[in-house]
């Protein structure tokens, strides 16, 4: 119960400081805006004629690639910039419970930009009859892949007290993790002369680490456990490493 | 309540805290002094569970820092060194959020922010940013966290640097009168400070400690501690400092100042001397100079501090 309450009192402090500072409204704004801009401009949204979100959500994990590490990068970088760490880790609370606590306010937060984007769906509806469900699951996926990069963007931003730094490390892994499943580097391994295994396997393996493909199946209205296993893990990895990097700071 | 059992800690090949002891009992104001590296910070970080210990051990009460961090950090109030703070939260968030953290509740809750920031006067500025804030305002503010839950154990590292000299005053006071009802550990290199609010001292140079004692003891450790300082009029150096080392219980005589005709003068006792100064006073008398200061040393501290702390260092070299 302790656990919860203070969970609960991290995430209060954690969303009043999104709000109090400017970084929400221009997360916001800057989201929408090039969300819709991708859609429409570059997805040929109105070309396609027909009545799905395939060419809203194929823009999103590009656009969390950038948006979510930028956000993500003052979660633990600020504490140990400005030293309240001191103050966070000497109170009488378990240091995951302000690790959950942060995560739970970060994934609100970007939960809220996702909301923002309803119009999208209110449009579908008027010029046609698009399947809700799959609507739904695209959504789904398209926060879990949000979270994902929340949780690797957390990692790097308690690995230095530098935002900047932290920034620059959440975007090459988060470009890795969106990359890994497109041909350019699928290819790349297919050329590779590996004689001790499978190519083939190997290039399965290495895409597999994408977020791409798990969150295309749910574009298609798929929930499979595995893609849901694949976002959870990477999401409980980078929290649980945080811990981990925290916790070893506090030793030297 | 405080029990640091050789505590020890390692940067890299570098120890910076080595095999320090100490306790604190309730009712105590320790005073942490030494040169700025010397591991003051370093310590209390161990002593609050911020750091992990690379050696001995820290109990808080009955709980351990290492085995029950939870309940010792709950006894604890802590003011970290430069007073840090969340910005872009107001004095009352930031309190509250403190005060929740600590797990106070409902009118708890309220009781404890009320009165922080009723015994640290910053009712002026309880809906203010706190970024938005003077150097004064924040320190109090965050000195204001550490005493929300009213802890057993209270730890600060330089509480009133930054602070103006009425602040500083206040402050003062204010730790003065805790401490009889708490076990507190302040971090300092103002010397008067400690002679203002301590009960004891402890000097730390080079990760090591190098005294431990009441602020009395400590000062008597001063090679001034005992002498007498006079002031004669009307009497060059010289004769004076001839009739004063004719004096068995004299071993020195120094000079002072020397400035219209006015001289001051400090003699050193020999050993196992007391009272010098009456002994001075009746040969001053006999002789009819005419006398307008006198008065025993009682030791300085900044002068036994530079001692232990500079010897300490030379040998290193």
């Amino acid at each position: 119960m302790t656990a919860i309450r203070n969970i609960r009192a991290v995430t209060a402090k954690e969303l009043y400081c999104y709000f109090a500072s400017p970084v929400a409204y221009v997360f916001f704004i800057i989201f929408l805006m090039l969300m819709g801009f991708f859609t429409f401009m570059w997805g040929n949204f109105f070309e396609q004629g027909e009545a799905t979100l395939s060419s809203f959500f194929i823009w999103h994990p590009w656009l969390y690639l950038f948006l979510v590490p930028a956000m993500a990068m003052r979660l633990w970088s600020e504490e140990q910039q400005t030293g309240t760490i001191e103050l966070l880790f000497t109170l009488p609370i378990k240091p995951w419970h302000a690790i959950a606590g942060k995560y739970v306010a970060g994934s609100l937060f970007l939960g809220l930009a996702l909301v923002l984007t309803f119009p999208m769906v209110i449009s579908i509806n008027i010029l046609g009859n698009p399947d809700n469900g799959i609507v739904l699951t695209g959504y789904f996926g398209s926060f879990l892949t949000a979270a994902a990069f929340l949780a690797i963007g957390c990692l790097t931003s308690a690995l230095t007290r530098n935002q900047v730094i932290s920034f620059v490390i959440a975007v090459v892994i988060c470009l890795l993790a969106i990359l890994c499943g497109f041909p350019p580097v699928t290819d790349a391994v297919l050329d590779l002369e590996v004689a001790w295994i499978n190519i083939n396997t190997l290039v399965d393996f290495i895409a597999g680490f994408s977020v791409v493909p798990h969150f295309q199946t749910m574009q298609r209205g798929v929930v499979d456990v595995r893609d849901v296993l694949y976002f959870l893990s990477v999401i409980v990895f980078s929290l649980f490493a945080t811990g981990i990097v925290l916790r070893s700071k506090r030793s030297i | 309540m405080i029990e640091a059992k050789n505590l020890k800690k390692w940067y890299g090949t570098n120890c910076a805290v080595n095999d320090v002891s100490f306790d604190v009992k309730k009712g105590e104001v320790l005073g942490f002094l030494g040169p700025n590296g010397a591991g003051k910070s370093t310590t209390m970080r161990m002593i609050t569970g911020f750091l992990h210990l690379d050696g001995g051990s820290v109990r808080i009460g009955e709980h351990s820092i290492e085995d029950e961090p939870v309940a010792a950090k709950a006894m604890m109030g802590y003011l970290p060194e430069n007073a840090p703070l969340y910005g872009d939260v107001s004095v009352e968030g930031f309190l509250g959020y403190i005060a929740k953290l600590r797990g106070l509740r409902g009118q708890d809750h309220k009781g404890a922010v009320a009165e922080a920031i009723e015994t640290c006067s910053l009712e002026s500025v309880r809906h203010k940013t706190i970024q938005t804030l003077s150097k004064g305002y924040r320190h109090r503010t965050c000195f204001a966290q550490s005493i929300l839950h009213d802890p057993d154990v209270l730890i600060m590292d330089e509480p009133t640097d930054g602070l103006d000299p009425n602040q500083k005053y206040e402050m003062r006071n204010l730790i003065k009168r805790m401490g009889e009802r708490k076990a507190i550990i302040i971090s300092t290199h103002i010397l008067e400070e400690v002679d203002a609010i301590c009960t004891r001292v402890i000097v730390i140079n080079n990760g090591e400690l190098v005294a431990d004692g009441l602020p009395s003891e400590l000062r008597e450790r001063s090679k001034i501690a005992g002498a007498v300082t006079m002031t004669i009029a009307r009497q060059p150096f010289e004769k004076i400092s001839q009739r004063l080392k004719d004096m068995t219980e004299v071993d020195k005589v120094v000079c002072l100042d020397q400035e219209n005709g006015v001289c001051r003068v400090r003699a050193f006792p020999a050993d196992d001397v007391d009272d010098l100064a009456g002994k001075l006073h009746g040969a001053v008398a006999q002789s009819g100079w005419a006398l307008t200061e006198l008065r025993t040393e009682q030791g300085r501290l900044d002068d036994v501090f530079r001692e232990i702390t500079s010897s300490e260092e030379g040998e290193e070299k």
